[in-house]
């Protein structure tokens, strides 16, 4: 689905003329319908890895293909139906604050111009997925963190993308929340989604026994399938 | 796209009321510079009341000799007309002169004691000249010095006032540059007072706003609503500067005119009322758009 090709990320400095070398010549591929863990410390660069895939960012050298379409010559009025295939969780959340649970959650079928009709039944169906019916009229400020995060995932699955994107997405959460958090993008997993998660949380890496793609300083050092964390 | 539009206008007026206090605030100060800018609008149009009334006052008489016929003033009168400075002539005969300075004087027996002394009509046939401007005065003079009558003339009383004219004219043009200077100046403080408070309003929803960017939203859709959002901060504020203004007007309108006696205010309130509606329109509906559409624009750039 993915391939990153030979791609550098080189963040220019405006101390002295030092560059930060975000990412080191990687390449690898994510495919349809797996499950990829990407590992490694903070500054590892596993957040600048998914702000290149979502063209948030652009790579220094290299490519970046999304089913054989390079995403550097993609057009920017393209990069948004890119993105409309891709569903994205963050760690800090990114909920719209002045929009409810239902409200966020519908915002990205609003987007793609889905009918109020269809936007009704899936978020309904979406919210008893993450277990937040009862939190539909809330704003995010009025729900604990796990909740939150369950709401971000809810927006990020709502118009059935082609792969979700989670960047540390239990970073802020207590075991008990990241747990559930887990459970929920493993059951997104298993009805078809492709799911790239960016994660220094060791346990959870070792008791998921899928894809591990290890970050070190930029540079990838180790890709197994059934991996572990081993830094 | 009607789904959009429907979807784009409704995002707005929830984020108009969500964020009350934020949409106060915005309001609040462009209502303040709105009724700044209706205040400097009204100012002018009282100066320049005034500046007429006072141009009004003065003028110059010109005093023929004491045998001149009546047709020959009169000639001299038409000529004068037809000068483009000169506003208005009037000619006053030698009867008019004296009934007016009897009319005038008839409290003072030693003055019309005096007259009679003097057993016959002592005033000169005149024509009283108003120029367009207080500046002009020189060129009428200019005029009479070549034309054919100027050997009728008795005497010019232009030379005896020409230090109050020069000085009328002097205050009525430095009134009007100050007046320009100020508006600028104001106008100008105003415009980056709101820019700011907008841009501060916007900045708190930037994350937001990149977030909608990267989940596919797009310009459009994210420049709706705050679109929708800065037409009703414009709305508001205009009308409460509006009622603001009709208030003020009002209310003030006997105080002003104890002082000035020559300026009602609540009139050239209500004379201009279209122009003041359109002026209030204008400035609410673009400081709320502008600002916030440029302010927007800087975080879609993902």
């Amino acid at each position: 689905m993915f391939y990153i090709q030979n791609v550098t990320k080189i963040y220019p400095s405006r101390a002295k003329n030092e560059n930060i070398v975000a990412l080191d010549d990687i390449s690898f591929k994510i495919n349809d319908k797996e499950f990829v863990s990407i590992v490694g410390k903070s500054g590892a660069g596993k957040t600048t890895l998914l702000k290149l895939i979502l063209a948030e960012e652009q790579p220094t050298t290299g490519n970046i293909f999304f089913k054989d379409q390079d995403i550097q010559k993609t057009k920017k009025s393209k990069i948004l139906d890119l993105r409309r295939k891709i569903g994205i969780v963050f760690q800090d959340y990114k909920l719209f604050p002045s929009k409810t649970v239902y409200e966020n959650i519908s915002y990205v079928m609003e987007v793609m111009g889905a009918t109020d009709d269809e936007i009704a039944r899936d978020v309904s169906q979406v919210l008893e997925l993450v277990g937040l019916t009862k939190r539909a009229h809330n704003f995010p400020e009025e729900l604990s963190g796990g909740e939150q995060q369950r709401t971000a995932i809810a927006r990020a699955v709502i118009h059935r993308p082609e792969i979700v994107l989670a960047d540390e997405p239990t970073g802020n959460l207590d075991p008990y929340n990241s747990f559930d958090i887990m459970q929920l993008l493993i059951k997104i997993y298993e009805l078809g989604t492709t799911v790239v998660l960016a994660t220094h949380d060791k346990e959870l890496i070792n008791s998921l026994g899928k894809k591990v793609i290890t970050l070190d300083q930029g540079k990838l050092i180790k890709e197994e399938e059934r991996g572990r964390f081993i830094l | 796209m009607l789904t959009s539009f429907k979807r784009i206008t409704r995002a707005g007026f929830k984020n108009f009321y969500r964020n009350g206090l934020l949409s106060a605030t915005t309001i609040f100060i462009v209502v303040i510079v709105i009724f700044l800018v209706t205040m400097l609008f009204l100012f002018n149009s009282v100066f320049s009341v005034l500046i007429s009334n006072i141009q009004d006052k003065v003028d110059m008489s010109i005093y023929f000799k004491e045998n001149v016929a009546t047709e020959n003033i009169l000639e001299a009168k038409s000529q004068l007309t037809e000068i483009p400075e000169v506003k208005e002539v009037k000619y006053i005969s030698k009867e008019e002169a004296f009934t007016a300075f009897v009319e005038k004087h008839k409290d003072d027996p030693i003055l019309i004691e005096s007259l009679d002394e003097v057993g016959r009509n002592p005033f000169l046939p005149s024509l009283g000249v108003k120029a367009q401007q207080a500046s002009e005065y020189q060129e009428v003079v200019n005029f009479l010095e070549s034309s054919s009558f100027n050997d009728l003339i008795e005497k010019v009383d232009y030379y005896e006032r020409k230090p109050v004219i020069d000085k009328v004219f002097s205050i009525t043009s430095s009134i009007n540059r100050t007046g320009a200077f100020a508006s600028i100046i104001l106008g100008i403080i105003a415009i980056l007072i709101v820019f700011n408070t907008i841009r501060i309003a916007i900045y708190s929803s930037n994350k937001e706003i990149s977030t909608m960017k990267l989940v596919g939203a797009s310009n459009w859709f994210i420049q709706g609503p705050f679109l929708i959002q800065g037409i009703l901060v414009g709305i508001f504020s205009t009308i409460i500067t509006f009622l603001v203004t009709f208030a003020v007007c009002y209310g003030l309108d006997p105080k002003i005119n104890a002082i000035v006696s020559d300026v009602r205010i609540f009139n050239i309130f209500t004379y201009n009322f279209w122009t003041i509606l359109l002026i209030q329109i204008t400035a609410g509906i673009s400081l709320g758009i502008i600002p916030t559409m440029i302010a927007v624009r800087k975080y879609l750039k993902i």
